[in-house]
């Protein structure tokens, strides 16, 4: 039997879910949002080196638990395998009131002009989707003001002599520079290049009602001791429940949309806490699971009218499922880089994410956020010992004396890479999980290369006495800045959701989340999908006036 | 909507309860065996082979840091499933050491004891042990847990008394999370 009709449910309680509750509630709609994870505190802050959200060696810490959320993975050879979800390869996030923002490291970067436009700027290469997005970035400007001040971000990019064009400057200032800061800055200005304060969604002073940050060791891939990260969890997820409008039930899954004898979403069947099956029904739903979950979800609401699934009539619901190939280089120093003072990464550049010769975009650098020592393991130069008397001399001696600098390619889409439903393994509900599959575009192994050279000479410039490069391998992206996997566009044929994030042939089906994107930009994605939020709500809002 | 920290500070309180009536029973089966999973022998060996892939020098290695306690812990728990793995692999290691050097891991010098382990990485060690799980797998893991044991959190029985930490000069913070006395998670 259905619960009492609501006007809105929101499947996801993440950077974009969150958002979208708070401006429906606000605006005066009744919202349900399910959240499959739980609802962590700042006493939940537990800092175990072991178990975060970064390093899984004993398991997520924010979700989802190994135990009831497999997937498969289809490498390059055909094998599949299953995989748990704090294993290599599943492409996790979280699972959690916040989603990836409750843990993240909390970089809050616009997307450049050219970032909306990387077909008509550079061309496709061949094997490659790439396409423009329907919207530019004259459309979402007011939006990520409104992410900026709505969220909280400090920093400062008025440096940042590449950056959009924005209208306001930044809520916060920037915190005060850590020794890596102090030793990049001048050597970046020697190589003529443009280096600025990260604007970061962190409290620098106290905002929001919330208090400044610590500057401790334990912050990517934790939750925060003193509430000054700024996620959605505390943020708009408060807001839109102090508005009475919104009822978030957690440890609630969803297992599909439903839909009626004409084709309209009617509303969603989903796992409560105690494992029963409900339905919500709900004039609209909004679907904000991140780019793989929200993909599985259109894909495992297969009806009569609907057999390969939501907005899937021209199989493009899964597809170009990209995140970021991380690429830079590691260098040792004579003096002490290390001052304990986190979260570590503080100074960017912007003067590789375009115009690099023979490429299409590029990416951002920055130094890293602090390597914790068990981190640190996996940091040696090609060829050093993993083990013995040299491994730990090697700890000893440069775990102080190191530093990173790294950064996000923007991928070329790939049709191939994507997610579907696996035919035969189910998770604890007994929903067919995702099954993910394809590899990167050899332009992004290209450009991955050229950024870690890059990377490298900073480090030289700054005095690093020996220096590698980290370039990953070609497999599959995703993970925390899965994105793509159900594209905006105008054509609905070859494209999932409109350019207001309506899924094409319906008229109150929504997905808001990072799988909008057409492209991801040459940075972290969490503001440009923050922004997103903000715009398709104003739309929905409007939408929803007009009907009423 | 459930808040965690609720649910956390009950599950708590069953946990302290529990802990409180088992503890004697516990004690007692800690006087005739004193490990969770691993044997004596078993434990002798793996004490051998981490102490080899971080050796003790001004600084105490895997076994002085409680390496071993952590990899029994973890293999009845977050490690579970590599179970046989050790209880295979650790018997393998031993025939590899008597096929190689004529003893037993643990009874080997220093210098031999790393030429099994240099056999084991190259996948090369001796023994029908490997044929189901290949020396090099078996030895990856053994490096891998032992990393985590030493230079992880204390909370998980290896880093004791923060050795790495204070070994690499990173000193441990006031607070780490308020939740840290949360018995129920892993
Ligand atoms: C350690 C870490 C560091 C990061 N650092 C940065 C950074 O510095 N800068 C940056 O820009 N980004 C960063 N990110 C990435 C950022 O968090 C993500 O880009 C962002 O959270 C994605 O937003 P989303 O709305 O698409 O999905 P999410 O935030 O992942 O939210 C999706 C939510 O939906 C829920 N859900 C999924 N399926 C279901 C279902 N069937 N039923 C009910 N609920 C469901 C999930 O549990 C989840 O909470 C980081 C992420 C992590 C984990
Ligand atoms: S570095 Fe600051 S924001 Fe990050 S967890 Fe620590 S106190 Fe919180």
């Amino acid at each position: 039997m259905s619960l009492p009709k609501v006007n809105a449910v929101i499947v996801g309680a993440g950077a974009g879910g969150g958002i979208v509750a708070k401006e429906l509630a606000e605006a005066g709609l009744r919202v349900v949002v399910l959240e499959r994870g739980k609802w962590y505190t700042p006493f939940d802050c537990r800092k175990d080196s072991l178990r975060n959200q970064r390093t899984t060696a004993l398991g997520n810490a924010f979700g989802p638990d190994d135990e009831r959320h497999p997937r498969v993975l289809v490498d390059a050879q055909g094998r599949e395998r299953i995989l748990r979800a704090s294993e290599g390869g599943y492409q996790n996030n979280a699972a959690c009131v916040g989603g990836g923002t409750l843990s993240y490291g909390a970089m809050a970067w616009r997307f450049m002009e050219k970032d909306f436009r990387m077909r008509s700027t550079y061309g496709a290469p061949e094997g490659s989707s790439l396409e423009d997005w329907p919207i530019s970035y004259d459309d979402l400007e007011p939006y990520y003001e409104k992410a900026e001040w709505e969220i909280g971000v400090s920093g400062d990019d008025s440096n940042n002599v590449f950056r959009a064009p924005r209208r306001k400057p930044l809520p916060m200032p920037p915190a005060s520079p850590n020794r890596e800061y102090e030793i990049l800055k001048p050597a970046a200005k020697r190589l003529g290049l443009h280096p600025f304060d990260i604007p970061m969604l962190r409290n620098t002073v106290p905002y929001g009602g919330r208090p400044a940050c610590m500057r401790c060791r334990w912050c990517v891939g934790f939750a925060c001791e003193v509430d000054a990260k700024c996620g959605t969890q505390n943020t708009v997820v408060p807001k839109a429940l102090a508005t009475k409008n919104c009822e978030l039930r957690t440890e609630c899954t969803a297992k599909e949309i439903l839909t009626d004898d004409r084709g309209r979403v009617r509303g969603v069947a989903y796992f409560d806490s105690d494992d029963r099956l409900r339905e919500q029904s709900a004039d609209l739903v909004v679907v904000s699971c991140a780019a793989i979950e929200s993909a599985r979800l259109l894909l495992n609401s297969k009806s009569r009218l609907f057999p390969t699934g939501l907005g899937n009539r021209y199989d493009w619901v899964g597809r170009n499922l990209q995140g970021h190939t991380y690429t830079g280089a590691v260098g040792l120093f004579e003096q002490e880089t290390y001052d304990d003072l986190g979260p570590g990464a503080q100074i960017a550049i912007c003067d590789y994410n375009h115009g690099n010769p023979g490429l299409r975009g590029g990416g951002l650098l920055c130094n890293e956020f602090i390597r914790l020592p068990y981190q640190f393991v996996a940091v040696r130069p090609p060829g050093a010992a993993r083990w013995g008397a040299a491994h730990k001399e090697f700890m000893r001696k440069w775990y102080r004396r190191s530093m990173a600098t790294h950064g996000p390619i923007q991928e070329m889409p790939v049709f191939t890479a994507r997610v579907q439903v696996d035919p035969v393994v189910k998770d604890h509900w007994g929903i067919p999980v995702a099954r993910l599959s394809g590899d990167k575009h050899p332009h992004s192994l290209e450009l991955a290369a050229f950024l870690a050279g890059r990377a490298e000479a900073w480090l030289k410039e700054a005095g690093a006495i020996e220096t590698w490069k980290r370039i990953p391998g070609p497999g599959l992206s995703g993970g925390q800045h899965q994105a793509g996997t159900c594209r905006m566009g105008n054509d609905p044929k070859i494209s999932v959701v409109d350019k207001y994030c309506r899924v094409h042939d319906f008229d109150n089906l929504y997905v808001i989340d990072g799988s909008v994107h057409v492209t991801n930009g040459g940075f972290n994605p969490v503001l440009t999908i923050m922004a997103i939020a903000y715009y398709a709500s104003d739309h929905l809002k409007k939408q929803w006036k007009g009907r009423a | 909507m459930k808040k965690t920290g609720k649910v956390r500070r009950r599950r708590f309180l069953k946990a302290a309860v529990v802990a409180a009536v088992a503890g004697p029973t516990i004690a007692c089966q800690r006087a005739s065996s004193p490990w969770r999973f691993l044997t004596v022998e078993e434990a002798r060996t793996l004490e051998a082979v981490c102490g080899r892939i971080i050796p003790a020098d001004q600084d105490p290695g895997a076994p002085g840091a409680g390496v071993v306690d952590f990899i029994d812990r973890q293999l009845t728990g977050f490690h579970r499933r590599h179970q046989q793995s050790y209880r295979d692999g650790l018997a393998g290691l031993d025939q590899a050491a008597t096929a190689l050097h004529g003893k037993r891991f643990a009874d080997l010098p220093a210098k031999q004891q790393d030429a099994v382990l240099a056999a084991m990485e190259k996948n090369q060690a001796p023994g029908a042990a490997w044929k189901q799980l290949p020396a090099r797998q078996f030895f990856d893991l053994v490096v891998s847990h032992t990393m985590q044991g030493y230079y992880g959190d204390p909370r998980h029985g290896g880093n004791r008394d923060a050795v790495s930490w204070t070994m690499l000069g990173v000193p441990a913070s006031p607070i780490r999370g308020r939740a840290k006395y949360d018995l129920t998670k892993t």
